[in-house]
């Protein structure tokens, strides 16, 4: 049959399926952003210690691990909105699917909440830790000795952790991607490259986050620098993807039109390469070189990519489908 | 058969006979009591050509139970799973609808039960443990679908594809399908 | 991850299973302590009860599965001959009808109340005393022949009955004048008897089958499209004639796209090339024909290019397919076809179809037609009716139809226009037929129905045609009631038996209760002397020779087997004036008409108009289906086909909304385009059945258009008075708002 396809009637209409797959909402989006920000500051707040030593650290970076905690929190709950049967949830956690991104991300959280609380732990100050103890009622309900516990553990494991932090940070940037990479029945997901992709954006997106409160000058000025290479990073790796798509076959092309040029296009361009990348870059840049005054702007552009870049990722990416090749 | 070896299911579909009547349709989801709107089969109609040259394929699609399940791969709590004769099934009480499997499979096979666990053709394993067709094979009045078991170079569906053209859906996707298309004409 | 996408494809033979088994074992399920299960729906019930289907009327056999007294699902009978095991699509959609919510559910009597007409629910008793008051006056006042019965569907046995013992012979069903009546004239003028329902076709042994728009396929009738399929497994190949690229011929070797209206000069050029060529079955015509020279001579003219000037097909693939579909004969097919009401000149077209197959040795061949027998169940012992019936009426007045053997449905709904026919007929009974939507011309059914005295539906919905009803009575359907004993003549003779699946939901009674209620109210007890229609359908049964027990476990038996082809030692009879295959009929020719069919043009759509054609839906049995919200969870609707080029000229686009305004100025619901290469610029398409306004039709009303309400032009076939329908023409407009 090689004269054109003129006409198919598809008998089919499911729920979620027809007439293009749209399982998933707002929820894994926002669910992914979040991730791919508590990555971010996970990795940023060690390895700021790891390269700077351990010394007094201003107060946002000392929270960020509750704060990641917290916006975890928040992500999973969005996750637990989507599922459909939410009753056995807790079938996450009696199996362990090697070959399932799903799997392994529902235990790397579970590694990270563990990790981001002893490293939050170990940053909280002296005082605070006083006060913490001898607080009366946690003295009457045993809670004290067990912070004392936790607090000690926190200071002599405060290497490792670090290094955890990192390491767990990166595992859970890169599976928010893989997740929808491992999905390669969608031509649009189908790319090696959305693991490091949404790690970097993650990055980004943690470093702006911080950005965005009262660092000290030092801190901030390690972070532009990172923030920097993240984006100029990620510019790189949208560059790959949309190469290698454009390289691929029809599968390829499909993904290709489809984030460029299709109903997604306009948004991929402006809100993630141009207000989410590009601005940001180049302010970033002028604050780097020309020592401006911080900008505000920048983070909050960057934040908004980032959360952009999930939205339409998930959204072109439902909408491809190996049912255009005919 | 001298050594019994395990079976691997398959279905073959004549599109040369099939008329797309979508009796296959209906007589699964009675038999397997699937909700109102939801469908585990379908048909796909094509017509290729300018008036008045044309052709036609109707196909009764399926789940392919994929030799290579990337829905199986993807299923976080092993509700996806491979039995009996390579048959794909998804077991409800393991199922937390997290759609991954849906978002895997390249044929949209899938879809969420209104019960809230994901459903898809079973292949009627539970008839076929009793020795009976499935429902849509049992029900189609062209005899266009087959069922049976590949590794039995006996069964009609070995011998119709040992002697018939067919292809499968995209086998670009790498899933290895096991549901078969026989096209006009031999081999 | 690699991309799945750039992998290679391997083609696998037989190849390994089970890796996959295993890993997911290891994790999920606890060595076994939480294994995966085989879920059963468990819809094969705790009970299984054979009947037959009544979806459409080709009754097949079917196992009706009863779980907790609710029918879960319906399959095929693999012991009936009509089913083998298989359903169509409808025959599985017995339960939508059986648990459709919009059911009748009470007898109800019309009112008037404050100017409005009303309808009441009321007891049975009290609606069936009306309708017999009601019987009496009209037998009384006009005697019994003004009472008319139109009835389709197989529980109408039991009101033919009561009607002939009041003494009215004026029974009709739309499935003669307005379906195959043309067809049966046609085929006994030609061969003595008619083609019968089931076809007597043998499809499943042909070589070659030559459809003239007989739509197999979505035309659904069971075991036709099961022979087409065996044949095409077989290698049998096609030749589709329809202006059409219907699903038939989307599978043909040869699909001709005639202009329609033409298919006679068609046939004709067909017959002028086998009859030059010398390509008939000489021996077979020798044997049993009469009048081959009259028939030669007459298609002397009849060449390809006169053929190709009429149907716009080539004289090179008319001689092409001339010759291919005689190579194959006698086991070539030109299937007679079922709906043949298309242009009044329709028992010509069915003669000549009759004809070709009589060139090709068809007739009682193998792979043509059968000459089958039937299993002689003496009938029931009932006392001899009392009156000879008055002939029909008839329409119009003094132009009676020489040649019909049946009364035609079209006939009875003309006179009851005061007038217009031999007497006036005063009542209905209207059994299992919504004539709003089957006959032609609607505002005439509903012009004739006002002139009546008395009318009363019996029907299982709140069809269009129980609106115009001054009773309207529920009856169970088919799932619930036992029904006549189904003896057809086929190529294996069977006994088959309907019987009550599950209790009558709602106040609903069976056909042969209200039936027999009546008759005790009008002084009929005689002839309804059982105590039941079991009783009744069991002592057939038994005087048959049958073992009852084993025929209700079974729900069917079959008879014995005898001949049914030439070939396996048949000796044909043919119910002739001459005891012969007339290829040149005189009966015709006595009575006015052309001894071998000659080709009239039809009229031309004018230019911005469109021939409407219309057909089926596999999933759907003309009207009485839309309402089944089962069957419509695969179609839930009509469209119009247009083709795609003459689409884009004008504007309109695929899916869009538009209306059909026809040569009188009606205007179709709004329905959504079907823009296609798959039909002629010529026509537009549409299935039979949609565009209901009867409100008690909750699901179907308002969905799809109607394509009986267009049709308000017909033309009357002269020898036996079938109504040609495809002579409307349409313009297509968007719609607006
Ligand atoms: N415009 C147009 N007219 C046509 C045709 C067409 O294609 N187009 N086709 C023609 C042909 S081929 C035919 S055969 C006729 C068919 O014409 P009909 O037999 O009149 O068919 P339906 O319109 O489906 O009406 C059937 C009625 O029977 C009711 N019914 C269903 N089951 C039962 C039952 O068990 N008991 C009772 N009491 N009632 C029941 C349904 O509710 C419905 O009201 O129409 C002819 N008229
Ligand atoms: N699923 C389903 N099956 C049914 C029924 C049903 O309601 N639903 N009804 C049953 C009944 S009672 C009947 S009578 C049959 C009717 O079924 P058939 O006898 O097969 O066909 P029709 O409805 O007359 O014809 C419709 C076809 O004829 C073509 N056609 C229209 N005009 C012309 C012409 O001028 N020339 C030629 N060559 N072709 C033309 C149309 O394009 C269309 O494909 O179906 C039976 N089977
Ligand atoms: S029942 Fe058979 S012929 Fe009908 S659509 Fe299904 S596969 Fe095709
Ligand atoms: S067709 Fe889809 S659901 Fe079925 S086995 Fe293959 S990937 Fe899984
Ligand atoms: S929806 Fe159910 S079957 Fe599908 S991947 Fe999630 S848990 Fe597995
Ligand atoms: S095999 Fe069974 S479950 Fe699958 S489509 Fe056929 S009837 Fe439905
Ligand atoms: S052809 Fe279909 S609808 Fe008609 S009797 Fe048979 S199964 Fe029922
Ligand atoms: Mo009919």
């Amino acid at each position: 049959m090689n004269q054109p396809t003129i006409e198919v009637l598809h008998g089919r209409h499911n729920h979620l399926i027809d007439p293009a797959l749209h399982i998933w909402g707002w929820e894994i989006p926002v669910y992914l952003f979040l991730g791919g920000v508590v990555a971010g500051l996970l990795i940023l707040s060690a390895a700021l210690e790891l390269v700077r030593g351990r010394k007094d650290a201003s107060l946002p970076m000392r929270t960020a691990p509750f704060v990641a905690l917290v916006l975890l929190s928040l992500g999973m709950v969005a996750l637990f909105l989507d599922l459909e049967h939410k009753l056995y949830t807790f079938r996450f956690y009696l199996a362990f699917e090697p070959t399932s991104p799903m799997s392994w991300g529902s235990w790397i959280l579970v590694l990270v909440y563990p990790v981001a609380f002893l490293l939050g732990m170990g940053s909280v100050p002296q005082e605070t830790r006083v006060r913490l103890i001898g607080y009366p009622p946690f003295q009457k309900l045993k809670v004290s000795s067990w912070l004392m516990c936790v607090f000690g553990r926190a200071d002599s494991l405060r290497r490792p952790l670090l290094w955890a932090s990192v390491v767990s940070g990166a595992a859970l940037g890169i599976y928010t991607g893989i997740l929808l990479g491992a999905l390669s029945a969608r031509p649009q997901w189908d790319t090696a490259i959305l693991g490091p992709l949404f790690l970097t954006s993650g990055l980004s997106t943690g470093a702006a986050f911080l950005l965005l409160l009262p660092l000290d000058d030092g801190e901030r000025h390690k972070l532009v620098r990172w923030d920097l290479l993240a984006i100029g990073a990620e510019l790189l790796l949208i560059a790959i993807m949309l190469i290698g798509f454009a390289a691929g076959d029809r599968a390829g092309q499909i993904a290709l039109t489809n984030l460029t040029t299709g109903n997604w296009g306009g948004a991929f361009w402006v809100l993630v390469v141009l207000l989410g990348l590009g601005v940001p870059l180049v302010m970033d840049l002028l604050e780097v070189r020309r020592r401006l005054a911080p900008v505000f702007l920048a983070p909050l552009f960057v934040l908004i990519g980032g959360l952009s870049l999930r939205f339409i990722m998930l959204a072109s990416g439902q909408a491809s489908s190996f049912r255009m090749i005919q | 058969m001298s050594k019994k070896t395990e079976p691997r299911y398959a279905m073959v579909v004549d599109t040369k006979l099939c008329v797309a009547c979508k009796a296959c349709v209906l007589a699964c989801k009675s038999e397997n009591d699937v909700p109102d709107g939801f469908c585990r089969d379908w048909l796909v109609e094509e017509t290729r050509g300018v008036f008045p040259d044309l052709r036609a394929e109707n196909r009764s699609e399926r789940c392919n139970h994929c030799a290579h399940p990337p829905c199986v791969h993807a299923c976080p709590t092993g509700a996806s799973h491979v039995n009996e004769g390579g048959t794909v099934l998804v077991t409800h009480h393991k199922c937390t609808g997290c759609k991954a499997c849906i978002g895997a499979c390249p044929y949209d096979s899938r879809f969420v039960h209104p019960d809230g666990y994901v459903d898809k053709c079973t292949f009627c394993l539970h008839r076929v443990q009793r020795g009976k067709e499935p429902a849509c094979v049992e029900v189609c009045p062209t005899f266009c679908l087959h069922f049976g078991d590949l590794n039995d170079p006996d069964s009609e569906v070995s011998k119709l594809l040992r002697t018939r053209k067919h292809k499968v859906l995209h086998p670009e996707t790498g899933c290895e399908p096991n549901v078969y298309f026989l096209e006009g004409g031999p081999r | 991850m690699s991309g799945l996408t750039r992998r290679q494809f391997i083609q696998i033979g037989g190849a390994a299973a089970g890796t996959a088994a295993v890993g997911a074992g290891l994790t999920t399920n606890w060595f076994g302590a939480d294994p995966d299960v085989v879920h059963d729906p468990g819809t094969e019930g705790d009970r299984v009860v054979p009947t037959f289907c009544e979806l459409c009327f080709w009754k097949c056999g079917v196992l009706a599965h009863v779980k907790d007294g609710r029918v879960t699902k319906l399959t095929g009978n693999p012991a009936h001959p009509l089913s083998r095991g298989r359903l169509c699509p409808r025959g599985t959609g017995g339960i939508g009808l059986l648990y459709d919510p919009d059911r009748l559910k009470k007898p109800l009597i019309r009112k008037s109340k404050g100017g409005d007409q009303v309808f009441r629910e009321v007891e049975w008793d009290a609606a069936l005393d009306h309708v017999a008051e009601n019987l009496l006056k009209i037998k009384d006042k006009y005697g019994p022949e003004a009472m008319a019965l139109y009835s389709h569907g197989y529980g109408g046995s039991w009101f033919k009955h009561l009607l002939k013992a009041y003494g009215s012979g004026n029974i009709a069903a739309p499935s003669y004048a307005q379906c195959r009546g043309p067809r049966e004239v046609g085929f006994q003028l030609t061969f003595g008897s008619g083609v019968g329902s089931p076809e007597t076709t043998d499809m499943e042994h042909s070589r070659v089958i030559t459809l003239i728009g007989s739509h197999l396929g979505e035309n659904m009738h069971n075991t036709q499209v099961q022979d087409l399929a065996r044949a095409l497994d077989r290698g049998a190949e096609l030749v589709v004639v329809d202006p059409r690229f219907s699903i038939a011929a989307g599978k043909a070797r040869y699909w001709l796209p005639i202009k329609p209206g033409t298919d006679i000069a068609l046939l004709l050029a067909w017959m002028h090339v086998i009859v030059n060529e010398g390509l008939y079955d000489h021996d077979y015509l020798a044997r049993y024909a009469v009048g081959l020279d009259k028939l030669k001579e007459s298609l002397k003219d009849r060449t390809p290019e006169w053929a190709f000037a009429r149907t716009t097909i080539p004289p090179e693939t008319i001689v092409e397919t001339a010759r291919f579909i005689a190579g194959a004969g006698p086991a070539s097919l030109v299937h007679p076809g079922r709906h043949v009401t298309w242009y009044g000149d329709d028992t010509q077209r069915s003669r000549a179809i009759a004809l070709l197959n009589a060139l090709l040795g068809a007739w009682g061949r193998k792979g043509g037609f059968t000459l089958p027998s039937k299993v002689d169940l003496p009938s029931y012992p009932y006392t001899k009716y009392a009156h000879k019936p008055k002939a029909p009426p008839d329409m119009p007045k003094d132009t009676l139809y020489p040649l019909a053997d049946s009364t035609l449905a079209s006939g009875l709904c003309m006179a009851s226009i005061p007038g217009t026919a031999a007497y006036d007929i005063k009542g209905w009974i209207v059994y299992g037929t919504n004539l709003i939507q089957s006959l032609p011309a609607p505002e005439q059914t509903m012009k004739a129905i006002q002139s009546l005295d008395f009318m009363v539906a019996v029907d299982v919905l709140p069809a269009e045609i129980c609106g115009f009803a001054d009773v309207v009575l529920p009856e169970s359907t088919y799932l619930e009631r036992c029904d006549e004993v189904h003896t057809p003549p086929y190529k294996e003779p069977f006994v088959a038996v309907r019987q009550p699946v599950v209790d009558p939901l709602y106040d609903s009674k069976p056909g042969w209760w209200i039936a027999r209620e009546l008759a005790h109210r009008i002084g009929l007890n005689d002839y309804f002397p059982w105590k039941d229609s079991v009783e009744y359908a069991m002592h057939r049964v038994k005087a048959g020779g049958f073992d009852c027990d084993e025929l209700r476990l079974s729900g069917v038996a079959l008879g014995k087997p005898t001949p049914v082809y030439i070939e396996d030692g048949l000796d044909p009879a043919f119910d002739t004036p001459s005891g012969k295959i007339e290829l040149y009929s005189d009966t015709l020719e006595q009575a006015g008409f052309d001894p071998v069919p000659q080709y009239e043009p039809p009229e031309e759509p004018p230019p911005g108009q469109f021939r409407l054609l219309f057909g089926r839906s596999p999933a759907h049995t003309f009207g009485r289906t839309t309402n089944n919200r089962f069957l419509s969870e695969v179609v839930d609707g009509n469209e119009v086909w247009l083709n795609a080029r003459v689409a884009t000229e004008m504007g309109l686009k695929d899916g869009t909304n538009v209306v059909l305004i026809n040569q009188d100025g009606v205007r179709s619901e709004p329905v959504p385009l079907k823009a296609t290469q798959r039909i002629r610029p010529d026509c537009v398409y549409m299935v039979h059945g949609y565009g209901h306004d009867a409100k008690g039709l909750k699901f179907a009303k308002g969905r799809g258009a109607s394509d009986s309400r267009l049709v308000t032009r017909y033309k009357v076939d002269p020898i036996m008075g079938g109504t040609g329908m495809n002579v409307n023409f349409v313009r297509v407009e968007r719609w607006a708002s």
